[in-house]
Protein backbone atom coordinates (compact mmCIF):
# COMPACT_ATOMS: atom_id res chain seq x y z
CA UNK A 1 0.00 0.00 0.00
CA UNK A 2 3.06 2.06 -0.35
CA UNK A 3 1.74 3.46 -3.48
CA UNK A 4 -1.33 5.06 -1.67
CA UNK A 5 0.52 6.49 1.11
CA UNK A 6 2.71 8.31 -1.51
CA UNK A 7 0.08 9.36 -3.23
CA UNK A 8 -1.80 10.89 -0.22
CA UNK A 9 1.49 12.64 1.58
CA UNK A 10 2.25 14.21 -2.21
CA UNK A 11 -1.63 15.36 -2.18
CA UNK A 12 -1.72 16.39 1.35
CA UNK A 13 1.77 17.96 1.08
CA UNK A 14 0.76 20.14 -1.96
CA UNK A 15 -1.98 21.74 -0.58
CA UNK A 16 -0.26 22.30 3.20
CA UNK A 17 3.39 22.78 2.12
CA UNK A 18 4.15 23.77 5.91
CA UNK A 19 3.86 19.93 6.53
CA UNK A 20 6.69 18.05 6.36
CA UNK A 21 5.75 14.15 5.17
CA UNK A 22 7.99 11.21 4.50
CA UNK A 23 7.11 7.81 3.19
CA UNK A 24 8.81 4.74 3.49
CA UNK A 25 8.36 1.21 2.18
CA UNK A 26 8.96 -2.30 3.18
CA UNK A 27 5.95 -3.88 4.03
CA UNK A 28 3.51 -4.11 6.94
CA UNK A 29 5.94 -5.49 9.61
CA UNK A 30 8.71 -2.65 8.95
CA UNK A 31 5.79 -0.51 9.60
CA UNK A 32 4.32 -1.43 12.39
CA UNK A 33 8.10 -2.43 14.04
CA UNK A 34 8.83 1.47 13.24
CA UNK A 35 5.40 2.37 15.30
CA UNK A 36 6.28 0.11 18.04
CA UNK A 37 10.36 1.66 18.10
CA UNK A 38 8.83 4.67 18.50
CA UNK A 39 10.53 6.37 15.00
CA UNK A 40 6.76 7.41 12.84
CA UNK A 41 3.88 8.78 13.60
CA UNK A 42 1.85 6.53 11.19
CA UNK A 43 2.62 3.53 10.85
CA UNK A 44 0.11 2.19 6.95
CA UNK A 45 -0.55 -1.60 7.40
CA UNK A 46 -2.34 -4.02 5.05
CA UNK A 47 -3.15 -6.20 7.85
CA UNK A 48 -4.58 -5.65 10.90
CA UNK A 49 -1.65 -5.65 13.90
CA UNK A 50 -0.98 -8.92 15.66
CA UNK A 51 -1.89 -9.57 19.19
CA UNK A 52 2.02 -9.56 20.00
CA UNK A 53 2.85 -6.51 18.05
CA UNK A 54 -0.09 -4.85 20.12
CA UNK A 55 1.33 -6.07 23.33
CA UNK A 56 4.95 -5.11 22.71
CA UNK A 57 3.92 -1.36 21.61
CA UNK A 58 1.90 -1.40 24.56
CA UNK A 59 5.03 -2.24 26.30
CA UNK A 60 6.85 0.57 25.31
CA UNK A 61 4.60 3.08 26.25
CA UNK A 62 2.92 3.25 23.02
CA UNK A 63 -0.80 2.28 22.62
CA UNK A 64 -2.05 2.00 18.62
CA UNK A 65 -5.21 3.43 17.24
CA UNK A 66 -6.58 1.71 14.17
CA UNK A 67 -7.87 3.06 11.56
CA UNK A 68 -9.73 1.77 7.94
CA UNK A 69 -8.28 3.96 5.37
CA UNK A 70 -9.17 1.84 2.26
CA UNK A 71 -10.06 -1.65 0.96
CA UNK A 72 -8.53 -3.69 -1.37
CA UNK A 73 -8.39 -7.11 -3.34
CA UNK A 74 -5.72 -9.38 -3.90
CA UNK A 75 -5.75 -10.15 -7.84
CA UNK A 76 -4.58 -13.59 -9.09
CA UNK A 77 -2.65 -12.67 -11.86
CA UNK A 78 -1.33 -15.26 -14.90
CA UNK A 79 0.54 -14.17 -17.81
CA UNK A 80 -1.88 -13.13 -20.72
CA UNK A 81 -1.12 -15.87 -22.52
CA UNK A 82 -1.97 -18.42 -20.32
CA UNK A 83 -5.51 -20.05 -21.22
CA UNK A 84 -6.63 -20.66 -17.79
CA UNK A 85 -8.88 -17.63 -16.75
CA UNK A 86 -10.91 -18.72 -13.46
CA UNK A 87 -9.79 -20.69 -10.90
CA UNK A 88 -11.65 -21.94 -7.05
CA UNK A 89 -10.03 -20.57 -3.70
CA UNK A 90 -9.15 -24.62 -2.75
CA UNK A 91 -7.40 -24.36 -6.14
CA UNK A 92 -5.47 -21.39 -5.91
CA UNK A 93 -4.74 -23.19 -1.96
CA UNK A 94 -3.79 -26.63 -3.61
CA UNK A 95 -1.46 -24.82 -6.26
CA UNK A 96 0.45 -22.50 -3.90
CA UNK A 97 0.78 -25.61 -1.68
CA UNK A 98 2.70 -27.71 -4.17
CA UNK A 99 0.05 -30.55 -4.64
CA UNK A 100 -0.75 -28.84 -8.24
CA UNK A 101 2.00 -28.19 -9.95
CA UNK A 102 1.21 -28.54 -13.77
CA UNK A 103 -1.37 -25.95 -15.27
CA UNK A 104 -2.93 -29.14 -16.98
CA UNK A 105 -4.51 -29.87 -13.44
CA UNK A 106 -6.37 -26.58 -13.44
CA UNK A 107 -7.57 -27.04 -17.47
CA UNK A 108 -4.39 -25.33 -18.82
CA UNK A 109 -1.34 -26.27 -21.51
CA UNK A 110 0.93 -28.73 -20.16
CA UNK A 111 3.59 -26.50 -18.34
CA UNK A 112 4.87 -26.57 -15.47
CA UNK A 113 3.42 -23.93 -12.68
CA UNK A 114 6.09 -21.01 -11.39
CA UNK A 115 4.72 -19.66 -8.14
CA UNK A 116 5.37 -15.99 -7.03
CA UNK A 117 4.77 -14.44 -4.05
CA UNK A 118 5.50 -11.23 -2.17
CA UNK A 119 8.39 -11.46 1.02
CA UNK A 120 7.04 -12.96 3.96
CA UNK A 121 7.46 -9.32 5.44
CA UNK A 122 4.87 -8.13 3.23
CA UNK A 123 1.09 -7.60 4.43
CA UNK A 124 0.18 -9.43 1.56
CA UNK A 125 2.04 -12.84 1.58
CA UNK A 126 0.60 -13.09 5.58
CA UNK A 127 -3.16 -12.41 4.00
CA UNK A 128 -3.04 -15.10 1.25
CA UNK A 129 -1.42 -17.60 3.45
CA UNK A 130 -4.33 -17.15 6.22
CA UNK A 131 -7.30 -16.13 3.82
CA UNK A 132 -6.27 -18.25 0.72
CA UNK A 133 -3.74 -21.27 1.51
CA UNK A 134 -5.38 -22.00 4.42
CA UNK A 135 -8.92 -21.15 3.56
CA UNK A 136 -9.12 -19.09 6.80
CA UNK A 137 -9.05 -21.76 8.80
CA UNK A 138 -6.83 -21.10 11.73
CA UNK A 139 -6.17 -24.74 12.93
CA UNK A 140 -4.94 -25.47 9.54
CA UNK A 141 -1.21 -25.09 9.56
CA UNK A 142 -0.68 -26.05 5.34
CA UNK A 143 2.31 -24.09 3.98
CA UNK A 144 3.56 -22.52 0.63
CA UNK A 145 5.34 -24.55 -1.46
CA UNK A 146 9.09 -24.45 -1.06
CA UNK A 147 9.33 -23.92 -4.34
CA UNK A 148 7.70 -20.58 -4.19
CA UNK A 149 9.46 -17.64 -5.33
CA UNK A 150 9.55 -14.62 -2.99
CA UNK A 151 9.99 -11.36 -5.12
CA UNK A 152 10.99 -8.27 -2.66
CA UNK A 153 8.64 -5.93 -4.84
CA UNK A 154 5.98 -6.28 -6.61
CA UNK A 155 7.74 -4.95 -9.60
CA UNK A 156 9.19 -8.16 -9.41
CA UNK A 157 6.50 -10.04 -9.64
CA UNK A 158 4.48 -7.98 -12.50
CA UNK A 159 8.06 -8.37 -14.54
CA UNK A 160 8.01 -12.60 -14.39
CA UNK A 161 4.59 -12.74 -14.86
CA UNK A 162 4.49 -10.29 -18.00
CA UNK A 163 7.27 -12.39 -19.19
CA UNK A 164 6.76 -15.70 -18.24
CA UNK A 165 3.42 -17.78 -19.15
CA UNK A 166 4.38 -20.51 -16.74
CA UNK A 167 4.09 -17.96 -13.75
CA UNK A 168 1.38 -17.36 -11.57
CA UNK A 169 1.81 -14.62 -9.18
CA UNK A 170 -0.84 -12.32 -6.37
CA UNK A 171 -0.79 -8.44 -5.54
CA UNK A 172 -3.04 -5.87 -4.91
CA UNK A 173 -5.46 -4.99 -7.04
CA UNK A 174 -4.01 -1.44 -7.41
CA UNK A 175 -0.89 -3.02 -8.97
CA UNK A 176 -2.26 -4.76 -11.84
CA UNK A 177 -1.72 -3.53 -15.56
CA UNK A 178 -3.30 -4.15 -18.61
CA UNK A 179 -0.43 -6.37 -19.97
CA UNK A 180 -0.86 -9.23 -16.72
CA UNK A 181 -4.04 -11.31 -16.90
CA UNK A 182 -6.65 -11.01 -13.67
CA UNK A 183 -7.94 -14.46 -12.91
CA UNK A 184 -11.38 -14.77 -11.92
CA UNK A 185 -12.10 -16.40 -8.49
CA UNK A 186 -14.54 -18.36 -6.55
CA UNK A 187 -14.81 -18.92 -3.13
CA UNK A 188 -16.08 -22.96 -3.90
CA UNK A 189 -16.55 -25.24 -5.95
CA UNK A 190 -19.89 -24.68 -7.47
CA UNK A 191 -20.04 -20.66 -6.66
CA UNK A 192 -19.77 -18.14 -8.93
CA UNK A 193 -16.30 -17.05 -10.34
CA UNK A 194 -15.86 -13.19 -9.55
CA UNK A 195 -13.65 -10.56 -10.98
CA UNK A 196 -12.13 -8.56 -8.61
CA UNK A 197 -13.15 -4.80 -9.23
CA UNK A 198 -14.65 -1.69 -6.89
CA UNK A 199 -17.80 -2.85 -7.09
CA UNK A 200 -17.46 -6.77 -6.51
CA UNK A 201 -14.62 -5.91 -3.23
CA UNK A 202 -18.00 -3.60 -1.76
CA UNK A 203 -20.57 -5.73 -1.86
CA UNK A 204 -17.64 -8.52 -0.50
CA UNK A 205 -18.45 -10.58 -3.79
CA UNK A 206 -14.94 -10.80 -4.48
CA UNK A 207 -13.47 -13.53 -2.12
CA UNK A 208 -9.83 -12.18 -1.48
CA UNK A 209 -10.55 -8.75 -0.30
CA UNK A 210 -9.56 -6.59 2.52
CA UNK A 211 -8.73 -3.83 4.65
CA UNK A 212 -6.16 -1.38 4.62
CA UNK A 213 -5.55 0.45 8.19
CA UNK A 214 -3.45 3.07 9.45
CA UNK A 215 -2.21 2.97 12.67
CA UNK A 216 -1.17 6.31 15.09
CA UNK A 217 0.63 6.97 18.40
CA UNK A 218 -2.47 7.01 20.40
CA UNK A 219 -5.32 9.10 19.94
CA UNK A 220 -4.49 11.29 16.84
CA UNK A 221 -3.50 14.83 17.77
CA UNK A 222 -2.42 18.36 15.50
CA UNK A 223 -1.18 18.00 12.10
CA UNK A 224 -1.23 13.97 12.39
CA UNK A 225 -5.27 14.60 13.26
CA UNK A 226 -6.05 16.82 10.95
CA UNK A 227 -3.84 13.96 8.43
CA UNK A 228 -5.82 11.38 9.33
CA UNK A 229 -9.34 13.06 8.71
CA UNK A 230 -8.18 14.52 5.34
CA UNK A 231 -7.46 10.77 4.90
CA UNK A 232 -11.11 9.32 5.35
CA UNK A 233 -12.39 12.57 3.79
CA UNK A 234 -13.65 12.56 -0.01
CA UNK A 235 -10.50 14.11 -1.54
CA UNK A 236 -8.27 11.54 -0.13
CA UNK A 237 -10.41 8.44 -1.13
CA UNK A 238 -10.65 9.85 -4.62
CA UNK A 239 -7.10 9.03 -4.69
CA UNK A 240 -7.91 5.69 -3.25
CA UNK A 241 -9.90 4.67 -6.26
CA UNK A 242 -7.77 6.53 -8.62
CA UNK A 243 -4.83 3.99 -7.71
CA UNK A 244 -7.32 1.14 -8.24
CA UNK A 245 -8.08 0.11 -4.32
CA UNK A 246 -11.62 0.68 -3.13
CA UNK A 247 -12.27 3.28 -1.09
CA UNK A 248 -13.90 3.43 2.22
CA UNK A 249 -17.16 5.40 3.42
CA UNK A 250 -16.94 6.61 6.54
CA UNK A 251 -20.07 9.34 6.46
CA UNK B 1 66.56 20.50 17.28
CA UNK B 2 66.49 16.69 17.38
CA UNK B 3 63.46 16.35 19.11
CA UNK B 4 61.82 18.73 16.87
CA UNK B 5 62.50 16.65 14.04
CA UNK B 6 61.14 13.80 15.55
CA UNK B 7 58.03 15.19 16.53
CA UNK B 8 56.14 14.87 13.57
CA UNK B 9 57.40 11.11 12.32
CA UNK B 10 56.43 9.79 15.91
CA UNK B 11 53.11 10.97 15.61
CA UNK B 12 52.89 9.74 11.99
CA UNK B 13 54.46 6.29 13.11
CA UNK B 14 51.36 5.73 15.80
CA UNK B 15 48.91 6.65 13.76
CA UNK B 16 49.68 4.46 11.15
CA UNK B 17 50.58 1.60 14.03
CA UNK B 18 46.96 2.58 15.16
CA UNK B 19 45.08 2.27 11.49
CA UNK B 20 47.08 -1.12 10.83
CA UNK B 21 46.02 -2.26 14.90
CA UNK B 22 42.44 -0.78 14.25
CA UNK B 23 41.90 -3.04 11.38
CA UNK B 24 42.17 -6.48 13.44
CA UNK B 25 40.07 -4.34 16.17
CA UNK B 26 36.90 -3.40 13.75
CA UNK B 27 37.00 -7.07 12.82
CA UNK B 28 36.86 -8.33 16.33
CA UNK B 29 34.31 -5.80 17.47
CA UNK B 30 32.18 -7.28 13.93
CA UNK B 31 32.48 -10.68 15.15
CA UNK B 32 31.58 -9.79 18.95
CA UNK B 33 28.43 -8.13 17.90
CA UNK B 34 27.72 -10.70 15.44
CA UNK B 35 28.44 -13.66 17.94
CA UNK B 36 26.19 -11.32 20.68
CA UNK B 37 23.23 -10.85 18.61
CA UNK B 38 23.37 -14.61 16.61
CA UNK B 39 24.26 -16.51 19.62
CA UNK B 40 21.14 -16.90 21.78
CA UNK B 41 19.44 -18.38 18.18
CA UNK B 42 21.44 -21.62 19.27
CA UNK B 43 19.23 -21.58 22.64
CA UNK B 44 16.04 -20.74 21.26
CA UNK B 45 16.17 -22.73 17.80
CA UNK B 46 17.23 -26.59 18.45
CA UNK B 47 19.58 -28.02 15.97
CA UNK B 48 17.18 -29.92 14.62
CA UNK B 49 15.26 -27.17 13.37
CA UNK B 50 17.86 -25.29 12.52
CA UNK B 51 19.61 -27.98 10.08
CA UNK B 52 16.48 -28.67 8.79
CA UNK B 53 15.43 -28.40 5.04
CA UNK B 54 12.81 -25.92 5.60
CA UNK B 55 12.95 -21.61 6.06
CA UNK B 56 9.69 -20.32 6.78
CA UNK B 57 10.75 -17.57 9.80
CA UNK B 58 7.48 -16.14 10.05
CA UNK B 59 5.68 -19.91 11.08
CA UNK B 60 9.37 -20.90 13.57
CA UNK B 61 10.92 -22.88 10.31
CA UNK B 62 15.08 -21.45 10.79
CA UNK B 63 16.36 -24.29 8.30
CA UNK B 64 19.52 -22.94 7.60
CA UNK B 65 20.65 -25.21 4.93
CA UNK B 66 18.59 -24.26 1.99
CA UNK B 67 19.70 -20.61 2.32
CA UNK B 68 23.79 -22.21 3.20
CA UNK B 69 23.36 -24.41 0.01
CA UNK B 70 21.78 -21.38 -2.10
CA UNK B 71 24.84 -19.27 -1.42
CA UNK B 72 27.28 -21.78 -2.01
CA UNK B 73 25.70 -22.55 -5.67
CA UNK B 74 25.41 -19.50 -6.86
CA UNK B 75 28.91 -18.49 -5.81
CA UNK B 76 30.49 -21.43 -7.05
CA UNK B 77 28.53 -20.86 -10.36
CA UNK B 78 29.78 -17.00 -10.13
CA UNK B 79 33.49 -18.54 -9.69
CA UNK B 80 33.07 -21.32 -12.78
CA UNK B 81 32.47 -18.10 -15.38
CA UNK B 82 34.62 -16.03 -13.38
CA UNK B 83 37.53 -17.18 -13.05
CA UNK B 84 38.57 -18.66 -16.85
CA UNK B 85 36.96 -15.59 -18.52
CA UNK B 86 38.68 -13.24 -15.71
CA UNK B 87 42.05 -14.95 -16.18
CA UNK B 88 42.09 -14.88 -19.84
CA UNK B 89 40.92 -11.32 -19.98
CA UNK B 90 44.05 -10.56 -17.01
CA UNK B 91 46.60 -13.04 -19.60
CA UNK B 92 45.07 -11.07 -23.02
CA UNK B 93 45.56 -7.64 -21.52
CA UNK B 94 48.96 -8.23 -19.70
CA UNK B 95 50.52 -10.03 -21.87
CA UNK B 96 49.48 -9.97 -25.38
CA UNK B 97 47.31 -6.94 -26.38
CA UNK B 98 49.31 -4.12 -27.78
CA UNK B 99 50.00 -1.48 -25.70
CA UNK B 100 47.16 0.89 -26.89
CA UNK B 101 44.66 -1.69 -26.59
CA UNK B 102 46.12 -2.52 -23.46
CA UNK B 103 45.70 1.21 -22.27
CA UNK B 104 41.84 0.94 -23.22
CA UNK B 105 40.92 -1.94 -21.78
CA UNK B 106 42.11 -2.06 -18.32
CA UNK B 107 40.54 1.39 -17.25
CA UNK B 108 36.92 0.15 -19.42
CA UNK B 109 37.08 -3.29 -17.55
CA UNK B 110 37.58 -1.35 -14.34
CA UNK B 111 34.39 1.27 -15.09
CA UNK B 112 32.63 -1.92 -15.06
CA UNK B 113 33.31 -3.16 -11.98
CA UNK B 114 32.00 0.20 -10.48
CA UNK B 115 28.69 -0.51 -11.80
CA UNK B 116 25.99 -0.12 -9.09
CA UNK B 117 24.67 -3.40 -8.25
CA UNK B 118 20.84 -2.58 -8.60
CA UNK B 119 21.37 -1.94 -11.97
CA UNK B 120 22.94 -4.99 -13.24
CA UNK B 121 20.01 -6.57 -11.21
CA UNK B 122 17.43 -4.84 -12.98
CA UNK B 123 19.04 -5.43 -16.59
CA UNK B 124 19.23 -8.90 -15.74
CA UNK B 125 15.12 -9.44 -14.03
CA UNK B 126 14.39 -7.67 -17.21
CA UNK B 127 16.33 -8.78 -20.31
CA UNK B 128 18.62 -11.96 -18.86
CA UNK B 129 15.81 -13.77 -17.22
CA UNK B 130 13.82 -13.95 -20.55
CA UNK B 131 16.86 -14.94 -22.10
CA UNK B 132 17.93 -18.28 -19.06
CA UNK B 133 14.07 -18.94 -19.56
CA UNK B 134 13.80 -19.61 -23.21
CA UNK B 135 17.08 -21.04 -24.13
CA UNK B 136 17.09 -23.22 -21.34
CA UNK B 137 13.88 -24.16 -21.00
CA UNK B 138 13.48 -23.70 -17.52
CA UNK B 139 10.03 -23.22 -15.83
CA UNK B 140 11.62 -19.79 -14.88
CA UNK B 141 14.56 -17.38 -15.49
CA UNK B 142 15.34 -16.49 -12.25
CA UNK B 143 17.52 -18.94 -11.30
CA UNK B 144 20.65 -19.71 -9.29
CA UNK B 145 22.59 -19.72 -13.04
CA UNK B 146 21.36 -15.99 -13.95
CA UNK B 147 22.42 -14.98 -10.56
CA UNK B 148 26.05 -16.38 -11.48
CA UNK B 149 26.09 -14.65 -14.38
CA UNK B 150 25.83 -11.28 -13.27
CA UNK B 151 27.93 -12.44 -10.53
CA UNK B 152 30.82 -13.18 -12.39
CA UNK B 153 29.86 -9.94 -14.32
CA UNK B 154 30.74 -8.27 -10.97
CA UNK B 155 33.88 -10.24 -10.29
CA UNK B 156 35.43 -10.34 -13.56
CA UNK B 157 36.36 -6.49 -13.43
CA UNK B 158 38.64 -6.79 -9.86
CA UNK B 159 39.39 -10.32 -10.71
CA UNK B 160 40.75 -8.72 -13.69
CA UNK B 161 42.44 -5.31 -12.44
CA UNK B 162 44.21 -7.47 -9.59
CA UNK B 163 45.52 -10.21 -11.56
CA UNK B 164 46.51 -8.22 -14.59
CA UNK B 165 48.57 -6.14 -11.95
CA UNK B 166 50.32 -9.45 -10.34
CA UNK B 167 51.49 -10.51 -14.34
CA UNK B 168 52.27 -7.01 -15.10
CA UNK B 169 54.91 -7.33 -11.71
CA UNK B 170 56.40 -10.22 -13.09
CA UNK B 171 60.05 -9.16 -14.37
CA UNK B 172 60.63 -8.87 -17.80
CA UNK B 173 63.42 -11.27 -17.09
CA UNK B 174 61.65 -14.42 -16.77
CA UNK B 175 60.06 -13.91 -20.09
CA UNK B 176 63.28 -13.38 -22.16
CA UNK B 177 64.91 -16.29 -20.47
CA UNK B 178 61.77 -18.24 -21.46
CA UNK B 179 61.53 -17.01 -25.02
CA UNK B 180 65.55 -17.63 -25.05
CA UNK B 181 65.27 -21.59 -24.24
CA UNK B 182 62.84 -21.58 -27.25
CA UNK B 183 59.61 -21.35 -25.75
CA UNK B 184 57.12 -20.14 -27.46
CA UNK B 185 54.45 -17.00 -26.56
CA UNK B 186 52.13 -19.75 -25.04
CA UNK B 187 54.44 -21.45 -23.29
CA UNK B 188 56.38 -18.63 -21.66
CA UNK B 189 52.58 -17.16 -20.68
CA UNK B 190 51.53 -20.75 -19.15
CA UNK B 191 54.57 -22.35 -17.45
CA UNK B 192 56.63 -19.19 -16.44
CA UNK B 193 54.78 -15.65 -16.11
CA UNK B 194 51.66 -17.56 -14.83
CA UNK B 195 53.42 -19.40 -11.94
CA UNK B 196 55.48 -16.33 -11.19
CA UNK B 197 52.57 -14.57 -10.84
CA UNK B 198 50.51 -17.40 -8.93
CA UNK B 199 50.00 -15.70 -5.50
CA UNK B 200 48.77 -12.07 -6.98
CA UNK B 201 46.20 -14.48 -9.34
CA UNK B 202 45.32 -16.43 -6.18
CA UNK B 203 44.53 -12.95 -4.11
CA UNK B 204 42.71 -11.69 -7.64
CA UNK B 205 40.20 -15.42 -7.48
CA UNK B 206 39.65 -14.96 -3.83
CA UNK B 207 38.87 -11.54 -3.82
CA UNK B 208 36.48 -12.45 -6.55
CA UNK B 209 34.61 -15.45 -4.45
CA UNK B 210 34.59 -13.24 -1.68
CA UNK B 211 33.20 -10.59 -3.22
CA UNK B 212 30.67 -12.78 -4.99
CA UNK B 213 29.57 -14.43 -1.65
CA UNK B 214 29.02 -11.51 -0.60
CA UNK B 215 27.08 -9.44 -3.16
CA UNK B 216 23.65 -9.04 -1.90
CA UNK B 217 21.15 -6.76 -4.26
CA UNK B 218 21.44 -8.23 -7.67
CA UNK B 219 21.24 -12.23 -6.26
CA UNK B 220 17.99 -10.83 -4.60
CA UNK B 221 16.58 -9.26 -7.92
CA UNK B 222 17.41 -12.33 -10.06
CA UNK B 223 17.43 -15.99 -8.30
CA UNK B 224 13.85 -16.18 -7.46
CA UNK B 225 14.79 -16.69 -3.71
CA UNK B 226 13.13 -20.03 -3.10
CA UNK B 227 14.28 -21.64 -0.08
CA UNK B 228 14.50 -25.08 -1.49
CA UNK B 229 17.48 -27.86 -0.84
CA UNK B 230 18.88 -28.64 -3.91
CA UNK B 231 18.47 -32.34 -5.06
CA UNK B 232 20.82 -32.95 -7.97
CA UNK B 233 23.06 -31.08 -9.78
CA UNK B 234 20.10 -29.13 -11.72
CA UNK B 235 19.69 -27.05 -8.34
CA UNK B 236 21.83 -24.22 -10.72
CA UNK B 237 19.28 -24.18 -13.39
CA UNK B 238 16.09 -23.79 -10.71
CA UNK B 239 15.75 -20.90 -8.18
CA UNK B 240 17.78 -20.39 -4.93
CA UNK B 241 17.84 -18.52 -2.16
CA UNK B 242 20.94 -17.10 -0.58
CA UNK B 243 22.01 -16.01 2.56
CA UNK B 244 22.65 -12.61 1.70
CA UNK B 245 19.45 -11.65 0.04
CA UNK B 246 17.32 -13.48 3.31
CA UNK B 247 19.04 -10.68 5.68
CA UNK B 248 18.10 -8.13 3.33
CA UNK B 249 15.10 -9.22 2.89
CA UNK B 250 13.40 -9.77 6.60
CA UNK B 251 15.91 -7.38 8.59
CA UNK B 252 13.66 -4.79 7.91
CA UNK B 253 10.74 -6.53 9.54
CA UNK B 254 12.07 -8.89 12.73
CA UNK B 255 11.16 -7.34 16.06
CA UNK B 256 14.34 -5.98 17.56
CA UNK B 257 15.35 -9.05 19.94
CA UNK B 258 12.88 -11.46 18.28
CA UNK B 259 14.02 -15.56 17.46
CA UNK B 260 13.89 -14.67 14.05
CA UNK B 261 15.87 -11.51 14.67
CA UNK B 262 18.86 -13.94 16.16
CA UNK B 263 18.74 -16.21 13.70
CA UNK B 264 19.34 -13.44 10.76
CA UNK B 265 22.55 -12.53 12.68
CA UNK B 266 23.49 -16.41 12.83
CA UNK B 267 23.20 -16.48 8.77
CA UNK B 268 25.54 -13.34 10.01
CA UNK B 269 27.92 -15.35 11.36
CA UNK B 270 27.85 -17.91 8.68
CA UNK B 271 28.62 -15.55 6.12
CA UNK B 272 30.98 -14.31 8.43
CA UNK B 273 32.94 -17.55 8.92
CA UNK B 274 32.65 -18.96 5.36
CA UNK B 275 34.27 -15.32 3.97
CA UNK B 276 37.25 -15.68 6.88
CA UNK B 277 37.76 -19.43 5.53
CA UNK B 278 37.76 -18.36 1.97
CA UNK B 279 40.65 -15.91 3.13
CA UNK B 280 42.63 -18.21 5.03
CA UNK B 281 43.00 -20.78 2.65
CA UNK B 282 43.94 -18.03 0.22
CA UNK B 283 46.92 -16.52 2.43
CA UNK B 284 48.13 -20.17 3.59
CA UNK B 285 48.44 -21.25 0.21
CA UNK B 286 49.71 -17.72 -1.16
CA UNK B 287 52.52 -17.92 2.20
CA UNK B 288 53.34 -22.21 1.35
CA UNK B 289 54.26 -21.06 -2.47
CA UNK B 290 56.60 -18.25 -1.43
CA UNK B 291 58.86 -20.23 0.84
CA UNK B 292 58.61 -23.08 -2.57
CA UNK B 293 59.25 -20.31 -4.39
CA UNK B 294 62.11 -18.69 -2.04
CA UNK B 295 63.57 -22.45 -1.98
CA UNK B 296 64.06 -22.46 -5.80
CA UNK B 297 65.27 -19.26 -5.69
CA UNK B 298 68.35 -19.71 -3.57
Amino acid sequence: MVNLALAWAEAYGGAHPEMRLSVTGGGSGTGLAALINGTVDIANASRAIKPEEKAQAEANGIEPVEFIVARDAIAVIVNPENPVSALTLPQLSAIYSGQITNWREVGGEDRPIVLLSRETNSGTHVYFLEHVLRLGDSKNKTLFSPDILLMPSSEGIGAEVRQNPNAIGYDGLGYVTNDMKTIAVAKDVGLPYVMPTIATVNDKSYPIARDLYMYTRGEPQGAVQAYMEWVLGAEAQKIVAALGFVPVSNH
Amino acid sequence: MNQNRNWPELIIESLIRATGYSAILFVALIFIFLLREGLPAFTEVKWEVLLSARWYPIEGYFGLLPLISGSLIVTLGAALIAVPFGLATAIFIAEIAPRWAREILKPLVEVLGGLPSVVLGFLGMITLAPLVRLTLNTPTGLTAFTGSILLAGMVIPTLVSVAEDALDAVPRSYRDAALALGATKWQTIWRVTLPAARSGVLTAIMLGIGRAIGETMTVMMVTGNAARLPTGLNALFLPVRTMTATIAAEMGEVANGSTHYHVLFTIGIVLFVISFIVNLTASAVVFQQKKRAERLLS
